[in-house]
């Protein structure tokens, strides 16, 4: 037995030291999918920034019904050009190629990024980008270092410039905000959580209907848990 | 119009024993009424082959088993097929679910001596199913084209080709190619949705055909069978219907409960069954920095690694890996304790029993970890512990202090 205890303890220091070895910090995203004003204000930061370089090719435009948006606002409020139909995915307006010789890498697709890399990582993502001269776009990322993407939302939440502060050692690292955009710090984070909210409808636009969906199957199969036990209690009942 | 119904019974009565089979099979076959919560695993088992075929056959009429398309076709499902996403989350989750159950019903199998004479063969062809089971996943976690699916078939695949002398040419054998590519999906698919699941049922009735002719064992471990009325019927058995088939019928409606439940509020279930990596479409290209297999594989993937290389070959993990799943065969002749039941052995057993608990869902805890030099310290302590259950067993189960078995089973 007592080889059984040390073994417990081994295992219960287990989750310990798992949890002290990560490293990157992320925000909490404000992930809202019942909010249709902050999707929809997603979505149109989504269409005017992302998709000039980054496609969503699972994602149809007329989809967005499912967020409330009819028919006209999709094509005006996104300024679709008139050669693209309602039915067609989000293709990227510079083709991957191009963006490859520009960049370093092909743009990865964005349909299922909030699947793949989690809402709280995007949210911290695209707040944390900062100047850096050594870099051939002139920016950096502490949450994707030497990433190959410029900051395409600088014109929103100004240049940020990392600062390394020394302190008996021990390194800390700060973004400090240096020229400010054209929002202020607050609204920029509420405008990358519209972004992040819209993402993960995007990675997922079944999300929106499968939550109300599940408490109505739930309900019925308790009332039927409850009618079927009644009968096994029934019919067991000279069972001794 | 009753003696329309009664004719045409008849009718077909003649010409094949529907009465006969309904009675030898139901309501003049007997199960021991003191079953417990651990007996309903293995009618769930069954439930879950229904939902998986079921589900399966629709998905199959939207997927496309290409490397070009498979990614793309799985975001069509999830998309612009009506009612997809919810076949896709069924399955997915069913797959989980599936070895869930089964583990559970093995686990039973393990603290009710179910093993033991005379359902040695039962046992066996329960492991049977386990290990084509196994190999059913497998190669259905390659059809998303993920980067998790590409890369854990390419880790997989790659063990076979540590085997000495024909390792090469069995890994190529397997793939069809060189490397993991569009052939290896096609073959995955052929396999996943034919061939294996055809073996399933077939060995799933063999499976079945076995427990009619030795009878259910029970959580007290003794045979019904000895203590009979004047009418042959066992004295504390119920017929299987309406008995067994109601307490099913309350039980897995508790079950779908659980599983609706994931489906629909937690599909991914953090990353455990659906990986967060796998909505990264397969790019041979750039290997992913930390490739687990999916949870039901951990443990034996955790032992895998724990073992170290011998001459730069991985090859002795692999046999560590292949003897910790096919050990299991051997139980009915490893154990060697008077009785068949936890409740009446002694403690040394379940001090044993405990461990190895323990070092399953350890190792399979490990399994999902990166292999830091403190985790493979403790896998290599939990595959000893792992192998020390079926090795020291017919040691352990001999000197074991059991107590008297009753002569009726135990009931309320």
């Amino acid at each position: 037995m007592n080889a059984i205890k040390k073994l417990w303890v081994l295992l219960m220091a287990v989750p310990a030291i798992a949890v002290a070895s990560t490293e990157i910090h992320l925000d909490k995203a404000p992930v809202n999918l019942n909010d249709q004003a902050s999707l929809q204000r997603g979505a149109k930061l989504f269409t005017s920034r992302c998709l000039a370089c980054h496609s969503a090719s699972y994602m149809r435009y007329n989809r967005l019904h499912d967020i409330g948006m009819s028919e006209e606002q999709i094509k005006k409020d996104l300024e679709l050009p008139e050669d693209v139909k309602l039915g067609s995915t989000m293709q990227a307006a510079m083709d991957a190629n191009s963006a490859k010789l520009a960049y370093g890498v092909a743009p990865p697709d964005l349909s299922v990024i909030a699947r793949s890399r989690s809402a709280d990582w995007l949210y911290t993502y695209m707040r944390n980008f900062h100047v850096d001269a050594s870099r051939p776009s002139g920016w950096n990322n502490t949450t994707f270092p030497n990433v190959g993407m410029p900051f395409v939302l600088a014109d929103l939440q100004g240049e940020q410039v990392l600062e390394v502060e020394k302190h008996e050692g021990h390194e800390t690292k700060k973004l400090v905000l240096k020229t400010p955009g054209s929002l202020t710090p607050a609204e920029y984070d509420s405008a990358v959580g519209d972004l992040t909210n819209y993402l993960v409808f995007m990675g997922e636009p079944a999300k929106l209907v499968r939550h109300q969906l599940g408490w109505i199957v739930l309900a019925f199969l308790a009332i039927l848990l409850v009618l079927t036990y009644a009968l096994k209690k029934e019919i067991w009942k000279d069972i001794r | 119009m009753m003696n329309l119904i009664q004719k045409l019974i008849g009718w077909v009565d003649e010409r094949f024993p529907v009465i006969e089979t309904w009675k030898s099979q139901m309501t003049e076959y007997y199960a021991p009424k003191n079953f417990n919560f651990w007996y309903f695993f293995g009618g769930l088992a069954l439930l879950v082959l229904v939902i998986q075929i079921l589900s399966g056959i629709f998905l199959t009429m939207n997927y496309k088993p290409d490397a070009l398309f498979a990614f793309a076709s799985v975001e069509y499902i999830m998309r612009d097929v009506q009612w997809g996403w919810l076949l896709r989350y069924i399955h997915s989750t069913g797959a989980s679910m599936f070895f869930i159950v089964i583990y559970l019903h093995m686990f039973r199998g393990l603290m009710y001596g179910s093993y033991r004479k005379p359902r040695e063969l039962l046992w066996i062809i329960g492991m049977i199913i386990y290990l084509a089971l196994m190999g059913e996943a497998f190669m259905g976690y390659l059809l998303p084209w993920g980067q998790m699916s590409f890369w854990g078939a390419q880790v997989i695949v790659n063990l076979f080709a540590s085997v000495p002398f024909v390792g090469h040419d069995l890994a190529i054998l397997i793939r069809g190619d060189f490397v993991v590519s569009d052939t290896t999906l096609n073959r995955f698919f052929a396999l996943h949705v034919i061939a294996i699941p055809l073996l399933l049922v077939a060995i799933i009735g063999a499976h079945l055909v076995a427990l009619r002719q030795v009878g259910s064992n029970n959580p007290d471990g003794i045979e019904i069978k000895k203590n009979k009325d004047a009418n042959g019927v066992p004295l504390d058995g119920v017929p299987f219907f309406p008995y067994m088939v109601i307490k099913d019928i309350v039980a897995v409606i508790a079950f779908l409960m659980v599983f609706v439940a994931i489906i629909f509020f937690a599909p991914d279930m953090g990353g455990y069954f659906l990986e967060y990596n796998n909505f990264v479409p397969a790019n041979p290209m750039k290997t992913p920095e930390h490739i687990a297999p999916v949870w039901y594989f951990t443990p034996y993937y955790a032992i895998l690694r724990a073992v170290p290389p011998l001459f730069g070959s991985q090859f002795p993990g692999v046999v560590a890996m292949g003897v910790a799943t096919m050990i299991f065969f051997a139980l009915p002749w490893l154990d060697r304790g008077k009785v068949k039941s936890i409740r009446y052995r002694g403690p040394i057993y379940k001090a044993f029993l405990a461990a190895f608990v323990v070092s399953f869902v350890g190792l399979g805890w490990l399994g999902l970890m990166p292999a830091t030099e403190t985790y493979t310290l403790i896998s290599r302590i939990l595959a000893v512990v792992y192998f020390a259950f079926f090795l020291l067993m017919p040691w352990y189960t001999k000197i074991d202090k059991c107590k008297p078995e009753p002569d009726r089973v135990t009931f309320k």
